[in-house]
């Protein structure tokens, strides 16, 4: 009988996020950025209707960089996870971090446990309401977890936006227009391209709507905002 | 037993993407139904019945008797359509045989932006229906991206009215009654039910419970196609003072508390509560020509 290859952990591990990591590198960026009224996601996404940004619940939207059929995956499990907490207890009780940490604990023990790690980085954001502040969570293939300031990137080449984003950081937050040309800014540093209004996909989470923060803007809204 | 086994072999699928079919520490489910992802995986949350968990108790009704099944008692909640929707309104008592055992309880709730149900029935079981009804529609816009139909709504609903079939036999009668405003056929729309959940369009108007004979019989009178949103709700308004009047089970104004029906307006513009300062006035405006006469 031959014996198995002897693999290290170390590398075995290693190989498992350079797979992952290449995979996400491949799509493009999507920023989450607080502006005076709350979150705003801008994704450069050609696609009107597959969308990589979607409402999780009242003040929590989800985004997802990577492979298709993996984030999707995890949006609907989040929007289960959070409809059922909510249908449980209360409304009030669906919050961000919790979710996030289910997330964190599924791609971590994915990643450990799994032949192929899911190519995936997504971001869970949630709006705070009544002078509470917002609340930013990245999180990667391997289930780490970073809570972001201000703004987040995922996918893509996301640290040079990112670096974008830290230059021309303001100390108060922007109005949703500045914001969002903001956005656009940094993407189009690592695009080859200008990118036309309608390959942006935005949504806002917005504390000064009632109920469901979580709104789509039109691509008539988007190019009203940057005119 | 079947079903256990057929369930097995649809799980096994040997596919590549098998690994993803189980996250842990996040739910799993194939569909965009909350309805059926609460039976399938948390059947304790479910309203009704479920096979086991309740003791098969012998019948309590002789079903063989005409007019055995029961119907819902002590409540009348109407809808009518008006010009550009539909407006859907109810009492606010509820009975414990001839005890009151509330004087304020809501018997309409929004469903969503374009839809509200109002119910007759066993209040726990009734409240728990028009939640889970919410949570139903939101959880498919969020999943689909997209809202259902105005259709697929009340066809949802019907199929939650059937599930609930076992606790009829229990006398546990959750009877809705529910309007949505059809963005696409761009007019309001009233959808009524039986207990095994079949479900069947009004035309103009409809009301159930106790006192719904009577708002019938008032909505009958004074109902004209084509009445404005004021117009409608008078009516709407007048059909539950008479319901009140000749029914025990079914709450008028309270002038010495200042407890009032409830209205909801479904339309073009969404939905919106009628404000309660509207439904006094219209009420104090009723009595006043009444003293009058």
């Amino acid at each position: 009988m031959p014996l198995p290859y002897y693999v290290s952990p170390e590398q075995m591990m290693q190989d498992k996020a350079e797979y992952a990591k290449k995979g996400i590198a491949k799509g493009r960026s999507i920023i989450a950025l607080e502006y005076v009224d709350g979150i705003v996601l801008a994704a450069d996404n050609p696609s009107s209707s597959l969308h990589k940004v979607s409402e999780v619940y009242d003040r929590i939207a989800f985004a997802g960089a990577g492979k298709y059929s993996e984030f999707e995956h995890l949006r609907k499990a989040g929007i289960r996870h959070a409809d059922l907490t909510g249908y449980m207890y209360s409304r009030e009780d669906v919050s961000a971090r919790t979710l996030s940490n289910a997330y964190s604990q599924s791609l971590g023990t994915a990643f450990s446990t799994d032949v192929k790690p899911l190519e995936v980085e997504i971001l869970v954001v949630q709006v705070g309401g009544n002078g509470q502040a917002n609340e930013i969570f990245r999180i990667s293939f391997d289930g780490s977890i970073v809570d972001e300031k201000s703004f987040a990137v995922i996918g893509g080449r996301s640290e040079a936006v990112q670096q974008y984003l830290r230059e021309h950081a303001t100390p108060q937050a922007p109005t949703l227009k500045d914001g969002l040309r903001r956005c656009l800014s940094a993407l189009e540093q690592v695009a080859t391209q200008k990118i036309p209004s309608e390959n942006l996909e935005v949504a806002v989470l917005d504390r000064n709507r009632q109920g469901r923060k979580f709104r789509r803007l039109t691509s008539a809204d988007i190019s009203h905002l940057l005119a | 037993m079947r079903k256990r086994q057929l369930r097995c072999s649809k799980n096994y699928q040997p596919d590549c993407d098998h690994h993803m079919n189980r996250m842990p520490f996040l739910p799993h489910h194939d569909g965009s139904s909350f309805f059926d992802f609460l039976t399938q995986h948390h059947p304790e949350l479910r309203p009704g019945v479920h096979d086991l968990a309740m003791p098969r108790a012998t019948l309590p009704l002789d079903l063989g008797r005409p007019g055995a099944i029961p119907v819902p008692h002590g409540t009348t909640v109407l809808a009518l359509k008006y010009r550009d929707g539909a407006i859907i309104a109810g009492d606010r008592r509820a009975t414990e045989g001839f005890q009151i055992a509330d004087r304020r309880i809501e018997k309409v709730f929004r469903i969503d932006e374009y839809s509200a149900m109002a119910i007759a029935g066993a209040a726990g079981p009734c409240i728990e229906m028009a939640k889970l009804f919410q949570t139903e529609l939101e959880h498919y816009e969020k999943l689909e991206g997209v809202q259902l139909s105005c259709e697929g709504k009340a066809n949802k609903l019907g199929q939650m009215v059937k599930a609930n079939l076992p606790m009829v036999f229990q006398g546990l009668v959750v009877m809705p009654l529910y309007v949505g405003y059809d963005v696409k056929r761009k007019e309001g729309r009233i959808f009524k039910y039986d207990i095994t959940g079949g479900r069947y369009e009004e035309s103009d108007h409809h009301s159930i419970g106790s006192g719904g004979k009577d708002a019938r019989n008032t909505m009958r009178e004074h109902y004209r196609s084509g009445l404005d949103e004021e117009a409608a709700l008078r009516v709407g308004l007048l059909a539950l003072y008479n319901a009140a009047d000749e029914d025990v089970g079914t709450g008028g104004p309270d002038l010495v508390r200042g407890i009032y029906p409830t209205a909801k307006v479904v339309s073009d513009a969404g939905i919106t509560d009628v404000p309660e300062s509207r439904v006094r006035a219209l009420y104090e405006a009723m009595i006043a020509e009444r003293r009058r006469s």
